[in-house]
């Protein structure tokens, strides 16, 4: 018995350009927050972006957007609806909302359906907000889509820090490409550009902590006007 | 109307199949759909049609739907899959996506939500059957 499903995979994201998978090795290190800024701060240059929630069981890129009254539409496979000049899809269209315990086997299930069905047409970028952690997800878009690109999220605090020396060492076992790290709520005294750089991985650049970045939640426009924001529009320098 | 694009990856796993198997004219198809899933029989086989190439022309395509199964975790409770009592945007969430069922249904015997799903969940081939060139007079 074949699951015919996977076999169409790599069809549905032939015409992406560069598949962005933003992780992290622990979660609240600001991963959706970045994933949502950067995928709506490339669809500002003219890049045509999509922003997938892959945070299946905890999605928040929904929560940021301000996303409301829209859904995906149905032809021959499923069409992303266009938010904030953005290709976006997230399992809350179908969840509504409501809490979706998965366990592997079924996380790697919804995995496979949705990169199945999903078409996301000709993108110059796709945007991949990573539940965070060496898990499914990851295993999962490395064996099936193949080709995306990691950009890890890490905090100066050495306890997030530590689990990225992890997942990079994973991601390099893997052979999966790391685009880069970028730190956010940069501390006074932070040594992790230093311990980036010795572990051979470039780093992207930093992000101060933003205080009021929490109040523009669910507002794009007061989004793009913050600090956060013009620190990601650096970043993106550096990714292009 | 995903159906179609479920479709699509069943004839390119049909293709990829006779080509690994050396099959240069597939008869027969078999394919199993969860019923969890509930796809539109019709629309499904009527994609299967329309989008067979010309070296599937003589396949026939036999499309079998399967009860699906569940099991609780914690009590390990087997139930089917039933869709009576869901309203419409809840069967049309599943339809789109089975594992969204996790938000949904408990089970009925201990309420927990943590189940999984041991049959029936969605679509497979199961078969293909065709003639060999070595096979033929």
């Amino acid at each position: 018995m074949i699951d015919p499903r996977v076999s169409i995979i790599q069809d549905r994201v032939g015409d992406i350009n560069r598949i962005i998978a933003v992780t992290s090795g622990k979660g609240g290190v600001g991963k959706s927050l970045l994933a949502s800024t950067l995928a709506l701060l490339l669809a500002r240059r003219g890049r045509s972006t999509g922003l997938f929630d892959l945070d299946f069981t905890s999605p928040s890129t929904h929560f940021i957007l301000g996303v409301r009254e829209t859904w995906p539409i149905e032809d021959k496979g499923i069409i992303p609806p266009l938010i904030h000049g953005l290709r976006y899809m997230s399992v809350v269209y179908y969840s509504k909302n409501r809490a979706m315990p998965l366990r592997g086997i079924e996380f790697s299930n919804a995995f496979i359906e949705l990169f199945s069905v999903i078409k996301w047409g000709s993108l110059d970028f796709l945007i991949v907000d990573m539940p965070p952690g060496i898990g499914d997800a990851m295993l999962d878009l490395i064996r099936f889509v193949k080709r995306a690109e990691f950009l890890i999220v890490t905090t100066s605090s050495p306890l997030a820090f530590e689990t990225v020396r992890k997942l990079i060492s994973m991601l390099n076992e893997l052979e999966a490409p790391i685009l880069g790290v970028v730190e956010n709520m940069k501390m006074e005294g932070s040594v992790v550009k230093q311990e980036v750089l010795r572990l051979g991985v470039n780093f992207l650049g930093e992000i101060p902590y933003d205080p009021v970045v929490e109040n523009s939640l669910g507002n794009v426009c007061e989004l793009l006007k913050t600090v956060f924001a013009d620190s990601v529009n650096k970043i993106i320098e550096k990714m292009e | 109307m995903h159906e179609w694009a479920l479709a699509e990856s069943v004839i390119k796993t049909v293709l990829k199949v006779a080509e690994e198997n050396s099959i240069d004219k597939v008869t027969e198809v078999r394919i199993r759909i969860g019923e969890m899933q509930q796809l539109e029989h019709d629309v499904f086989k009527s994609a299967l049609l329309c989008l067979k190439p010309d070296e599937l022309k003589d396949a026939e395509f036999i499309v079998e739907i399967a009860k699906t199964k569940l099991r609780c975790g914690v009590c390990n409770h087997e139930w089917l899959f039933q869709k009576e009592g869901f309203e419409e945007d809840v069967l049309e969430s599943i339809h789109f996506l089975p594992e969204v069922s996790h938000a949904y249904i408990k089970c009925p015997i201990c309420g927990s939500p943590d189940f999984e799903i041991i049959e029936g969940r969605g679509i497979w081939v199961e078969s293909v059957k065709g003639v060999r060139g070595s096979d033929r007079p």
